[in-house]
């Protein structure tokens, strides 16, 4: 995913409005467009509150910045500049992170990046994609860059699923078990798990990579009474979304997602997966407890 | 291409008290007015005509507290009705204790948490660059106390690195850090190859000698000190 951000956002930058703002990560990927746009590929060095100090700058001369960095620098690090020097001054960039919640696990607890979604979310009016396949990132990146001028912040991650979805912004069904069964939607790529997950069970299961915002239309087109959420981040970031757009229907949701526990374990995203019951056979454990009779 | 539009010391002084409305101001109000007078009067390229031309100077204030002299000089420059002044703060005011860009003509950016303004001010002369828009400058004013946020070092060394040079930075000292900056804030910007001039803040014609004294090839800063007002 990240080859292809890189090569999309080295066309967008063709149209002299479009700019992009690193702090060291990817700047070697970045280098062919940084020869041929010096004024526009801007390399702070490690430096990530002047990495978004500077889109905020360029934003407010009318150019439309990209702003890339590892999830947690680009989104926690500098979590008031995104707030005061995008949101407050009323102009927009699009963030594009790389590592998502732990596909680095094993450099530890610094390169993780779970409550990203989470933290984007305290703001207003950002839009959210979290691709589940690489050809899903050139679309969306399409969307959020051009010709727009408010906030994206666009996951993406070495974790996929087998099938792309390019259109799936809105909830796309990928498994129809008729009316009134359970609902799982499922958020970039846990996709392919989820679906391992249910199997044979009678349980509709529908994709996006666009949890912000949330199709809430679609949600409500979809929902019998048991909803399930499974995303890639923090447990349960879409459950105030999901709860308000069914706010008027007796309903039942189960969120999963990453748990806030620090591990301090190592190993591979996997691994993070399975600990966080993210895994085929974890989902499965979850989705029976919710869906089985309480006994 | 200077303005010389000197403003009326005694109508500023009338604005500021319809601002002041019998509250007590800081030191850093007085502090910033002397700076303010000749940036405006003298040195940006801006009016109540121009606040949206691409091709206009930029003035960011970055110590945002220091806002009451900022709106005073933006009435008596008609950027606002002097109106407005009469109910600064108040619930249906577009003047608050800090400024909003979204609210208040003229005004380049929301600031009030420190250590915004420079990084803001990089950005801005970089976009500038990029459109090969040559002729406007970017000054942002900062507070010798504000320099303690990292912030500030991040977007100083960057902007002295890549020869930022449509970038000037004004550093008024009011000896307001808590820890000081021994040897003198210039020597935190010149060391990462920004020119620089130290003056008297109160002093307008070393102020305008200095704010229009960068060389074009760098980024310059200017430290306004302003050390009598019993601080």
């Amino acid at each position: 995913m990240r080859d292809t951000f890189v090569a999309t956002a080295t066309e967008f930058l063709d149209d002299p409005r479009t700019a992009v703002v690193l702090a060291d990560i990817s700047a070697a990927a970045f280098a062919p467009a940084a020869a041929r746009h010096p004024d526009r590929v801007l390399n702070v060095g490690i430096r990530e509150q002047l990495m978004v100090g500077v889109a905020g700058g360029l934003a407010l001369t009318g150019l439309r910045p990209i702003v890339h960095s590892y999830a947690p620098f680009l989104v926690e690090r500098a979590y008031e500049q995104i707030k005061l020097d995008l949101d407050h001054q009323g102009v927009g960039a699009v963030l594009v992170s790389v590592g998502a919640s732990y596909d680095r696990a094993a450099a530890g607890r610094t390169h993780l990046g779970p409550a990203d979604v989470a933290l984007i979310d305290t703001l207003h009016g950002w839009t959210v994609h979290v691709p589940g396949h690489r050809d899903e990132v050139p679309g969306v990146l399409r969307d959020v860059v051009c010709g727009r001028r408010d906030s994206a912040y666009v996951r993406l991650s070495t974790q996929s699923n087998g099938t792309a979805y390019p259109d799936a912004g809105d909830l796309r069904v990928v498994r129809d078990a008729g009316p009134g069964a359970p609902l799982l939607v499922a958020v970039g790529p846990v996709l392919d798990r989820a679906l391992a997950a249910v199997g044979d069970r009678p349980v509709t299961v529908a994709y996006t990579h666009r949890p912000r915002p949330f199709d809430t239309a679609g949600l409500r087109a979809l929902a019998g009474t048991e909803v399930i959420l499974v995303e890639p981040y923090l447990a349960g970031t879409s459950a105030r979304v999901v709860g308000a757009a069914l706010a008027d229907r007796p309903h039942r949701l189960l969120t999963l997602g990453v748990d806030r526990t620090e591990l301090r374990r190592y190993g591979s995203a996997e691994d993070h997966d399975r600990w966080h019951g993210l895994d085929a056979a974890g989902l499965r454990r979850s989705v029976d407890a919710f869906l089985s009779p309480a006994g | 291409m200077t303005t010389t539009t000197a403003t009326d010391p005694a109508l500023l002084a009338a604005l500021l008290d319809r601002v002041r409305a019998d509250r007590d101001f800081g030191p850093n109000v007085y502090s910033t007015l002397d700076v303010l007078q000749v940036l405006y009067d003298r040195v940006l390229r801006i009016t109540p005509e121009t606040v949206d031309d691409p091709d206009r100077d930029r003035f960011l204030l970055s110590k945002g507290h220091a806002v009451a002299g900022y709106y005073a000089l933006l009435a008596a420059k008609g950027f606002v009705p002097v109106a407005w002044l009469d109910d600064q703060g108040g619930p249906d005011s577009r003047l608050g204790d800090h400024p909003d860009r979204l609210l208040v003509p003229g005004v380049e950016i929301g600031s009030g948490s420190l250590g915004h303004g420079l990084g803001l001010g990089v950005g801005t002369a970089l976009g500038l660059r990029a459109q090969g828009r040559t002729d406007p400058r970017v000054y942002v004013l900062l507070g010798d106390a504000e320099l303690d946020e990292g912030s500030n070092h991040e977007a100083i060394a960057y902007a002295g690195a890549t020869g930022l040079a449509n970038l000037t930075a004004i550093v008024l000292d009011n000896h307001s850090a808590s820890h000081g900056w021994p040897g003198g804030a210039a020597g935190r910007f010149t060391v990462n190859g920004w020119t620089a001039a130290t003056v008297d803040g109160r002093d307008h014609a070393a102020l305008h000698a200095a704010l229009t004294g960068h060389d074009h090839h760098r980024p310059h800063v200017v430290v306004a000190v302003v050390t009598d007002n019993g601080e």
